[in-house]
C-alpha cells in the first residue's frame, strides 16, 4: 500500500517529533543538569513575555466585556456580567490567548534560534566540546517554557480581570471589591485547576515544537526562517488540539 | 611509517546519504606530529570525512581509530573523554554568536568547571587569545569581529584544551590571500608550540603547502593519491593535473 506523499509526509513528522519528545524524557531526569541555563531561560522566556501577555490580557478583558453587555442586557441579566466575563477569562480565554501570543512570540523566537545554531554548526560545536547540546539547549529551553507558561497564564488573567472590571465600569460603577466579591463567587476549584494544568501543556507543546522545528532545520536562512514560522503555526495548532482533549477530559473526571 | 603510532587511523570507511554515496572504501593514516592536508573538489565528502572522524556523524561501514580508541565503539562519557584530545575547526567557524569572545572560550572548559579556578581559566582564555594575538577582542561579540578575526578566534577556541590532534575544515576558505597566509603561519606556529598532529581539509594550495607534510587527494569517495606535496605536483595523471593548475 503507498501513502499520498503529504500522509506519508505528515506520519513521518509526527513520529519525529513523538521520537524526540521521547528523548526529552530520557535527557530531564539524567545528570548533568543544566541549572544556569535554565534559570537564564526562564527569565528570556517568562520576564520578556510579560508585557506582550499583560497588554493582551488586558484588552481581551476590556472587549470581552464590552461586547457581552448587551447581549446580557437583552435577557435582563447584566448584572450577571462579572460572572460571565469571569468564567469565560479564567476558563478558556486566558489560558488560550496567553498561549497562543506565547507560541508567537516564543515558539517562533525558539524555532529560529535553535534554527541559525543548527546551520552555522554552533550545535555540532558544542557537541564535539563535550556539552550535549539536546540538554542545554532543548531541555532547557522546553523546561523553561513549561513552567513560565502556567505562570503568564494566572497573570494574564489578573490583568484580564482588571481589564473586565474597567469595561464594566464603562456604563456603571461597581466597585472594585464587589465587582471582584462577583467573579470569585462564581468561580469555583473545577474552574481553575483544570485551565491551570492545561497551560502546563501548552507550554510543554510550544516549546518541544520550537524546538524540534529549529533543531531540523534545513541549510541556508530560507530553512531558519521556515523552523520560525512553523513553530507558531503547528504550536499554534497545538494548543487547539491539546484544548480539545483537555475539555473532554476534565469533563470524563467530572470537573465541572 | 607503520612504526610509528597511528594518531588517526581509517580503514576502508563508507558514508551516503540515501542514494547519494559520498565515501566508498576511504583509507587514511595520521601519524603521530604529521599535518596531513586532504585535497577535494567541493563536495568530494572532505567534511564528511572530519564529521566521521570526530563522531558527528556514524559510518555506514569501516573503521575508525583515534589515539588507539575505536570511535564507533565508544559510549557517549567516552567518547566525550575522547573528544577533549581532539580540537575542530569549523569551516563555518561556529563561534556561538549569543556569547562574547570570552565565553566562547569559556565554554569547552564549562565541562572541567570542578577541576579549573576561575582565575586558571581566565589565565587559559587570555593565553589563547595571545596565541592568536587578539588579546583585546576578548568582551566582544562574534558580530563585532571581521571574517579573519573570527577565524583566529575559532582556532583559540580549539586549542584552548591543549589538543593532541587538530582537524581543520578549510581554515582558509572564504578569506583575503593576506589574511589566508596569516592563518597558515598561525596555524604552522601553533602546531610547533603544542605539537598536534593534524588534518587540514583545504583546497587551497597555498595553505597546503604551507602547513602540511604530506596530501591526499579525496577523488570519488576514495584515497586516490597520497604522497609529498612536490612529488603530487610532479605527477602526469590527468586525474590529478588538475588540482595543480
Ligand atoms: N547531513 C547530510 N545529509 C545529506 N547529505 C549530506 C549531508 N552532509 C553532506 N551531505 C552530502 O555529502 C556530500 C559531501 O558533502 P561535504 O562533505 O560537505 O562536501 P565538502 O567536500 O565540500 O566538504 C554532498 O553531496 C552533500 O550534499
Ligand atoms: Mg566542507
Amino acid at each position: 500500500m503507498t501513502l499520498p506523499p503529504n500522509t506519508k509526509r505528515f506520519l513521518e513528522e509526527a513520529g519525529a517529533i513523538a521520537q524526540f519528545t521521547g528523548r526529552f524524557f530520557r535527557e530531564v531526569f539524567r545528570p548533568r543538569y543544566e541549572w544556569s541555563a535554565f534559570i537564564q531561560q526562564c527569565y528570556m522566556i517568562g520576564y520578556k513575555s510579560l508585557p506582550l501577555v499583560g497588554l493582551t490580557g488586558f484588552i481581551m478583558g476590556l472587549v470581552l466585556t464590552m461586547q457581552l453587555r448587551p447581549s446580557l442586557i437583552d435577557y435582563g441579566v447584566e448584572s450577571e456580567l462579572p460572572a460571565m466575563v469571569g468564567i469565560a477569562i479564567v476558563r478558556e480565554i486566558g489560558p488560550v490567548i496567553t498561549a497562543l501570543i506565547f507560541a508567537g512570540k516564543i515558539g517562533s523566537s525558539i524555532g529560529a534560534e535553535l534554527g541559525s545554531m543548527k546551520v552555522t554548526e554552533q550545535i555540532d560545536a558544542m557537541e564535539v566540546s563535550g556539552t550535549n547540546p539536546f540538554k542545554y539547549l532543548v531541555v532547557t529551553r522546553v523546561l523553561a517554557t513549561t513552567f513560565m507558561l502556567p505562570i503568564l497564564v494566572l497573570l494574564g488573567d489578573a490583568i484580564s480581570l482588571y481589564g473586565a472590571y474597567l469595561g464594566v465600569n464603562i456604563k456603571a460603577t461597581t466597585s472594585f471589591s464587589l465587582y471582584y466579591t462577583q467573579v470569585f463567587n462564581n468561580l469555583s476549584f473545577s474552574d481553575v485547576l483544570p485551565a491551570f494544568v492545561k497551560s502546563f501543556f501548552f507550554g510543554f507543546a510550544i516549546g518541544i515544537i520550537g524546538c524540534f522545528k529549529g533543531f531540523h532545520s534545513s541549510k541556508g536562512t530560507e530553512g531558519v526562517g521556515r523552523s520560525a514560522n512553523s513553530s507558531v503555526v503547528l504550536g499554534s495548532l497545538m494548543v487547539f488540539i491539546i484544548d480539545l482533549i483537555a475539555v473532554q477530559v476534565t469533563d470524563i473526571l467530572g470537573f465541572n | 611509517m607503520s612504526n610509528t603510532e597511528a594518531a588517526i587511523l581509517i580503514q576502508n570507511l563508507y558514508k551516503g546519504f540515501g542514494s547519494n554515496q559520498v565515501l566508498k572504501g576511504f583509507n587514511l593514516r595520521l601519524n603521530k606530529g604529521e599535518n596531513l592536508a586532504v585535497l577535494g573538489k567541493s563536495g568530494s565528502g572532505k567534511s564528511v570525512l572530519i564529521k566521521c572522524i570526530i563522531g558527528l556523524m556514524q559510518p555506514d561501514e569501516g573503521e575508525i581509530t583515534v589515539l588507539g580508541e575505536s570511535i564507533s565503539s565508544l559510549n557517549q562519557d567516552h567518547l566525550d573523554h575522547l573528544r577533549v584530545k581532539i580540537g575542530f575547526l569549523f569551516q563555518s567557524n561556529a563561534l556561538y554568536d549569543s556569547m562574547t569572545v570570552r565565553e566562547n572560550l569559556e565554554f569547552p572548559l564549562r565541562r572541567h568547571w570542578m577541576e579549573i579556578s576561575d582565575k586558571e581559566t581566565n589565565d587559559l582564555v587570555m593565553e589563547s587569545l595571545e596565541n592568536v594575538g587578539l588579546a583585546h577582542t576578548v568582551d566582544l561579540m562574534p558580530i563585532e569581529l571581521s571574517g579573519g578575526m573570527r577565524k583566529r578566534i575559532a582556532l583559540a577556541r580549539t586549542l584552548i584544551l591543549k589538543p593532541e590532534i587538530i582537524l581543520y575544515d578549510e581554515p582558509t576558505t572564504g578569506l583575503d590571500p593576506i589574511t589566508s597566509k596569516e592563518i597558515s603561519d598561525l596555524m604552522n606556529a601553533l602546531q610547533k608550540k603544542y605539537n598536534t598532529s593534524s588534518i587540514i581539509i583545504s583546497h587551497d594550495m597555498n595553505c597546503i603547502q604551507r602547513t602540511a607534510d604530506r596530501m591526499i587527494l579525496l577523488v570519488d569517495g576514495i584515497a586516490y593519491a597520497e604522497g609529498e606535496f612536490d612529488t603530487l605536483k610532479a605527477s602526469t595523471d590527468p586525474v590529478i593535473l588538475p588540482y595543480f593548475e
